[in-house]
């Protein structure tokens, strides 16, 4: 158990050095110019040279890689931004927690919601608690969260006025934005775990127990689910990271300064090291967030408690 | 005299499975296909649209829906402009059709070309196992610990979006699939008796791959590129969204919907029109991947 811990965490640091390699290398496909991003149209070129040189911009990419590492390590700075010149991390960590608070109640609802409808639905299959809700969700595949939230503000901010359209100044200012990415996420955990639970559903042992004469109610709640929860707990961890970065288009909608609009702004003033540093802190929290699910996985499947505890 | 002595060991054991080379298992599913309702309507709805994209210029008067005229600000519909302007006077039909054909270009291309890329991958890790393997895995491992959309956002940040970039950064969001899907199966299927026998009539490895065991694969593959279509014309449309798609005058239904919103009170049929075209078009291709799942392994449907 230990060793499966162990394990795990250390994989933490090949991980978190091969994102920050893979983003360096593609931000490097196409050369920059920092020193003119940074002193504008107005100064020499020896000048931009000599910023350039400074900024050791004109180091091979694995000695800068390098030290953009050794920076996070020793001085907990990913940088400076070309066009604020603030210290990256200081500017992204509050936009960082709005993205994380938005996402954290999308994720609770959706699933707080999107599970148990779809256990409802495969346990009473062809039924109309299944038909109803899984041709809504069939159709909410095919329905982008922005789409959702434009007509969710047309209806309830430009019409009624209920609601502000933009900005999260208020508890009331959640709704509209939160609400608009929980409907999509909560059809994606819908239709997942209705297909775990049907596949968990027909499994032998689901058969033989029944076959043995255990309660219905026994059979789904204690076989069945216990099984068919598993990949969802999987799942969850994958669409929470994603969901990270997905926010962008809620962010953009309904104008909120979380971290993913914020990407949006720096590739348009190609603020290269916000953008690295928004990248890097939304990668390295997604691996926290899967490794964290596996360890969680480690004390719920018992087959993998067992295939660790032999050795010790 | 190894040739021949292989082939009809393949075709025997080979028989128990999806379509290869089986007239009468495609016949098959085609018609499970046929009967599925739903499919066909997917099927004719998309056959509408594809017909649209390539006929756009037919359709759409006003070329490729760029022309702006000051005195059309936000037109209502007329004959001349069957859906009214935009907020620069640019034809609202002409900009859907010619987005139309935007979308479904860079979809249907980085679905197949993920595929392509990620069943290479695969086939290479689960076939030939050790070292190799563990080293494609564990790249993708780190691979994936970026999510999607941030890498697709850092890769048009450093390329700068055209055609071509975006077909490259949705390949590399959408191929990580495969390579799992495809290695798997070829775990599975390396170990089995036909392709031993292959393997002592002295074909080789490539061949063993392309001719044993991609096909065996290829229900499941063919289901994944027709459903990923559909979740890539959602996922351009979010790029395309945040303005991160083709660069400003080129019409494409995020962008549409993104400039529409500013002028929503006044005009909300600007935004109906784009929000439409997204939904049909990627509701249509998941009727049709859905029918084609049931069809190819009806155990499946649920």
């Amino acid at each position: 158990m230990h060793r499966y811990i162990i394990k795990r965490l250390l994989f933490l640091i090949p991980t978190v050095l091969g994102v920050t390699l893979i983003i360096f290398i593609v931000m490097n496909v196409t050369p920059g110019n920092p020193g003119r991003m940074i002193l504008g149209p107005n100064a020499t070129a020896a000048e931009v040279e000599a910023m350039n040189e400074e900024l050791g911009y004109n180091d091979p990419i694995l000695v800068r890689w390098f030290n953009y590492l050794k920076d996070i390590v020793t001085k907990g700075s990913f940088g400076q931004s070309y066009s604020t010149k603030r210290d990256v991390l200081e500017e992204l960590w509050p936009r960082f927690l709005v993205t994380l608070r938005l996402a954290i109640l999308v994720l609770t609802l959706s699933v707080c919601i999107g599970v148990p409808l779809g256990i409802l639905s495969a346990v009473k299959q062809n039924s109309l608690m299944d038909t109803i809700p899984t041709m809504i969700a069939f159709f909410l595949a095919a329905v982008p969260s922005f789409v959702v939230g434009i007509v969710l503000m047309y209806i309830f901010a430009l019409k009624l006025g209920w609601f502000h359209s933009y900005g999260l100044k208020s508890v009331s200012d959640y709704v509209l934005p939160v609400v608009s990415a929980t409907i999509c996420e909560l059809s994606a955990y819908l239709r997942f775990t209705k297909s775990s639970m049907l596949e968990a559903i027909r499994q032998d042992y689901v058969r033989t127990a029944r076959a043995k004469g255990v309660a219905e109610r026994t059979v789904i709640w204690k076989h069945a689910l216990k099984n068919a929860l598993l990949p969802v707990v999987t799942s969850i961890g994958m669409r929470f990271g994603c969901l990270l970065a997905g926010m962008v288009t809620t962010e953009q909608l309904f104008s909120i300064p979380g971290v993913g609009s914020l990407i949006v702004e720096s590739i348009s003033m190609k603020d290269e090291p916000m953008i690295i540093g928004c990248a890097v802190m939304v990668s390295i929290c997604f691996t926290l967030l899967m490794i964290g699910v596996d360890l969680i996985y480690a004390f719920i499947d018992p087959r993998i408690r067992a295939k660790y505890s032999k050795g010790g | 005299m190894a040739k021949n002595s292989t082939r009809p060991v393949v075709a025997t054991l080979d028989g128990e499975d999806i379509n290869f080379k089986r007239p009468s298992q495609t016949k098959e599913i085609l018609r499970r296909l046929r009967k599925n309702k739903g499919a066909m309507i997917g099927l004719f709805l998309l056959i509408c649209i594809v017909l649209v994209v390539i006929f756009a210029d037919f359709i759409a008067p006003y070329e490729a829906g760029v022309v702006q005229v000051a005195e059309n600000k936000l037109a209502p519909m007329s004959p001349e402009h069957p859906l009214g302007c935009d907020s620069y006077g640019r034809d609202v039909l002409s900009r859907l059709v010619h987005g139309a054909r935007n979308s479904l270009l860079v979809a249907v291309a980085a679905s197949i070309s993920s595929c392509l890329f990620g069943c290479t991958l695969g086939a290479i890790a689960g076939y030939f196992g050790g070292k190799i393997d563990m080293l494609i895995m564990r790249a993708l491992d780190i691979f994936m610990s970026i999510p999607d959309l941030l890498f697709t956002m850092v890769v048009v940040a450093a390329l700068s979006s055209s055609i071509p970039v975006l077909i490259i950064a949705m390949t590399l969001a959408y191929f990580t699939n495969y390579v799992r899907l495809v290695r798997s199966g070829v775990l599975n299927l390396v170990d089995q008796e036909y392709v031993e026998a292959a393997r002592a009539g002295g074909s080789s490895s490539a061949r063993i791959i392309i001719s044993h065991i991609i096909p065996n694969t290829l229900g499941i593959i063919l289901v994944n590129v027709t459903l990923n279509v559909s979740s890539l014309v959602i996922y351009q449309s979010t790029l395309s969204f945040i303005g991160l798609s083709l660069p400003a005058p080129a019409p494409e239904w995020g962008s549409m919907l993104s400039s529409a919103r500013v002028d929503m009170m006044r005009a909300p049929l600007l935004v109906v029109f784009p929000a439409l075209a997204i939904v049909l078009t990627a509701f249509s291709v998941n009727l049709l991947g859905d029918g084609l799942r049931d069809a190819m392994d009806p155990r499946l449907k649920n």
